[in-house]
């Protein structure tokens, strides 16, 4: 039982990062109408801005130490962070392990900025295309962003560790009457759980009780009878745009310290989100959001030995395999609506 | 007075004979020499296929500054590095056998079809006449095979899997790096040593060739003093979070984790233990133990404070002379010139192919030749010093370097990022070294050296 519960944890962690994903995915295709496979590098790019801001506050002076000496026999370097001199040792050192959680201010506005530029720059001019030049180019985007990054950063995983405050585990199966040590769950990851809750309830808030939600919704509906209203739906459908670029993006610098950020961190998410957006029902806000959960809880199951013992290779198919049955009883997902991607 | 009738149909014969002659592969063809890519002007080319872009694109990076190092070297410029201290004498910082030595460079991806491309491009294309590098098994044995097949010598870069020198031999290729049963032998004793005999282990392992060897490999010596292997469960190489496999872990009976993985997985899956508390866990009445059979500084750097106290081995490290004294005489000599140029100490990637380099050189210069079988002669049962390693065989029965194990454990406390481990021990050559018939190597032969040409 015990095994049971630790796993609806992990299904449920590992959900939050695909419906993160799946969110932004989907509100890009339900607005826009694009099949962003670019989206992935958004989330790598998120996860960056942690790992920079994490290096600017850790920017250095730099003295010699003449009684210790260095690998070569040259005096010691040592550097102290610019944040300990102006701020003293404990405010700086504090300010510097929180470095992931203050990212995400870092992140905002530099989402916000690469999702507007991304749309402008390159995106807008394939809307009247057909989805396969879409998916081509936007993959193509996904791989310079990638490369871009490798550049800077190396193809070695750069570790972020979350604040000491959440480093650890929590023992969750004394609170379900478990003996103690029996079901141990880190922070960190219980903290991620709770941001994706938050964000995708702040997401489907803004879009339903906002008039800009509304004006939205209405473009998703039916985009042409809004333009004929006077409102100008492609501005906001822009802002949406960069609205799942930041949704993406602050998803990427929470999860920085669950798995050490690496280039290629955008392509393993990619492709399991974009089954989850089709399992949802492509389109479907909450479609992408359930299906991220239940798609996270059985890759969590299938991971565990007596299944793999049972069905070899089990863990590595399972949301493929569901997938497939899904869509072969369910052809439009599990909540996608008539008329999307079916003309 | 002969007469030259030219037909329609004699026409298209000579040209289509002459269009596959054109077509075969430059090592195909006939060369007076009698060998493949045989270097005639004042120059040698030698090939260095190192992964340049992918997941081992730093530790590729390393590799390649340890390449251009060794061939400065090989022709008389810098400080000579390793030559200062290699007991053999034959190269004199003029070249090989007085040919300026150039380089070309491929980009293995760490994809065995994308290595052997380059490899053949270089060997086609470049004239390279050895071929050096990499930083995976299975693009090691990939290159190694077309090595073989084209005539050319393959010295290994960073490959760790037994087959490299056991089912996948070949008489063209030769390993400096150690393997899988090296390290299993020179952890095993280490980790009863340190944490009893009485234990039980809990593997994940990669779901490759490298991961099986090494489990196999750790199953069996730790299994010999004592250990239980409770559990081995293979995870997908393309698997980042492994928070499904690490969780059953804690309550599955065993005490010890043995995280057979390399790399991006090494990284995360310790990070993944590290987060799940099973450093501070107990079990079975003893303190929770995490081990990682291959240690790799550049990985290390990614796993950060995550690998303090975690026990693995390695082919080399940089502190091995200062800390362990003259019987590795050569590291300090290595690492000064490498520091000098690029301003860190180097990797053990860095290291064995810097290595490779100097060993293929010398080869040819003791055979008087660069023809592939005289180096194979040469190389195999060589002896020797002073490259960093301490005495130091190339056997002959499957070109494997037998040479002391390095046995390291996270730091506690690193002053900074290139001084991530403490060397715990330095397990003697005779502990790690097996029979050529042993099991976990069997099923290969090295068959014949080719010459190509």
């Amino acid at each position: 039982m015990d095994q049971v519960i630790v796993q609806i944890l992990n299904g449920l962690d590992k959900g939050s990062a695909y419906a993160l994903i799946a969110l932004g995915l989907t509100l890009i295709f339900g607005t826009l109408g694009v099949v962003n496979f670019a989206h992935g590098a958004l989330f790598m790019i998120g996860a960056f801005c942690a790992v920079t801001l994490q290096r600017i506050l850790t920017l250095s002076s730099v003295t010699e130490d003449p009684t210790r000496t260095d690998f070569l026999g040259n005096p010691m370097k040592i550097e102290t962070p610019y944040v300990e001199s102006w701020f003293g040792e404990a405010i700086g050192a504090g300010i510097i392990d929180w470095s992931v959680p203050l990212a995400i201010f870092f992140a905002i506005p530099i989402m916000m900025l690469v999702g507007y530029l991304m749309e402008h720059g390159l995106i807008r001019h394939f809307y009247k295309r057909p989805h396969a030049d879409q998916i081509l180019v936007t993959f193509g985007l996904a791989i310079v962003l990638q490369e871009i990054v490798k550049y800077f950063y190396g193809a070695n995983p750069i570790q972020t560790p979350a604040p000491d405050a959440f480093t650890g585990s929590f023992d969750f199966g004394v609170l379900l009457g478990f003996d103690p040590l029996t079901i141990m769950y880190p922070y960190w990851r219980l903290v991620y759980f709770a941001f994706a809750a938050l964000v995708i309830g702040a997401v489907f808030a803004f879009l339903q009780f906002t008039t800009f939600g509304m004006v939205v919704r209405a473009g998703m509906a039916d985009r042409e009878t809004v333009g004929l209203l006077g409102i100008d739906i492609d501005k906001r459908f822009t802002l949406m745009f960069a609205l799942a670029a930041c949704v993406a993006g602050v998803a990427g610098v929470m999860y920085a310290p669950i798995v050490a950020p690496n280039y290629h961190m955008g392509m393993d998410f990619l492709v399991l989100s974009f089954v989850v957006v089709v399992v949802g029902g492509m389109g479907s806000l909450p479609g992408a959001v359930f299906a991220g959960f239940l798609l996270g809880i059985l890759e969590s199951f299938a991971s565990m030995p007596f299944m793999v013992d049972a069905i070899p290779g089990i863990n590595q198919i399972i949301i493929y395999l569901v997938a497939i049955i899904i869509l072969l009883t369910r052809p439009r997902g599990l909540m996608g609506r008539k008329g999307v991607m079916e003309e | 007075m002969s007469r030259f009738n030219l037909t329609r149909r004699g026409l298209i014969k000579t040209s289509a004979g002459a269009a596959a002659g054109l077509s075969l592969p430059t090592y195909l063809r006939a060369q007076d020499s009698g060998f493949t890519n045989a270097p005639t002007g004042d120059t040698v080319t030698l090939g260095f296929n190192v992964p340049q872009s992918g997941p081992y694109a730093d530790e590729g990076a390393d590799e390649l500054r340890a390449f251009e190092l060794a061939v400065e070297h090989l022709n008389g410029e810098g400080d000579g590095g390793m030559l200062q201290t290699f007991s053999s004498q034959a190269l004199e910082g003029t070249g090989i056998l007085g040919k300026r030595v150039e380089f070309v460079t491929g980009d293995t991806q760490t994809k065995s079809d994308a290595a052997r491309a380059s490899a053949r491009s270089m060997i086609e294309k470049d004239g390279a006449i050895m071929v050096s590098g990499g930083s995976s098994s299975g693009v090691a044995v990939a290159v190694q095979a077309l090595c073989q097949e084209a005539g050319i010598i393959f010295m290994a870069g960073l490959t760790h899997s037994n087959d490299t020198t056991g089912k996948d031999r070949k008489a063209n290729g030769f390993r400096h790096f150690f393997n899988s049963y090296m390290s299993g032998a020179a952890l095993a004793p280490i980790l009863i040593d340190q944490y009893g005999a009485d234990r039980k282990a809990y593997h994940l392992t990669a779901d490759y060739n490298w991961g099986y060897t090494t489990e196999e490999a750790m199953v069996s010596s730790t299994e010999a003093l004592g250990w239980e292997t409770v559990n081995s469960v293979k995870t997908p190489l393309t698997q980042t979070d492994f928070s499904s496999y690490i969780a059953p872990v804690l309550n599955s009976g065993a005490d010890v984790l043995v995280l057979n993985h390399y790399g991006g997985n090494m990284v995360n899956s310790l990070t993944n233990a590290v987060q799940f508390g099973l450093r501070e866990a107990e079990a079975n009445g003893k303190q929770f133990e995490i081990v990682v059979p291959l240690y790799s500084e550049l990985m290390a750097r990614g796993a950060g404070e995550n690998i303090a106290g975690i026990l693995g081995s390695q082919n080399w490290d940089w502190k091995l002379e200062n800390q362990l004294g003259e019987r590795y005489i050569g590291t300090n000599a290595f690492v000064q010139s490498f520091g000098e140029k690029y301003g860190f100490p180097p990797s053990q990637a860095a290291h064995t192919c810097y290595v490779q380099t100097l060993l293929y050189a010398d080869a040819v210069a003791r055979a008087g030749s660069f023809q592939p079988c005289a180096v194979v002669e040469a190389l195999e049962g060589f002896e020797f010093d002073g490259l960093g390693n301490g005495p130091t065989l190339y056997r002959a029965e499957d070109h494997q370097c037998f040479k002391d194990v390095v046995v390291v454990r996270g730091k506690e406390n690193p002053e900074n990022e290139f001084d991530l481990v403490e060397i715990v021990e330095v397990t003697p050559t005779d502990q790690v070294t097996y029979e050529p018939d042993h099991p976990q190597f069997a099923g290969g032969s090295l068959g014949s050296c080719n010459n190509g040409a």
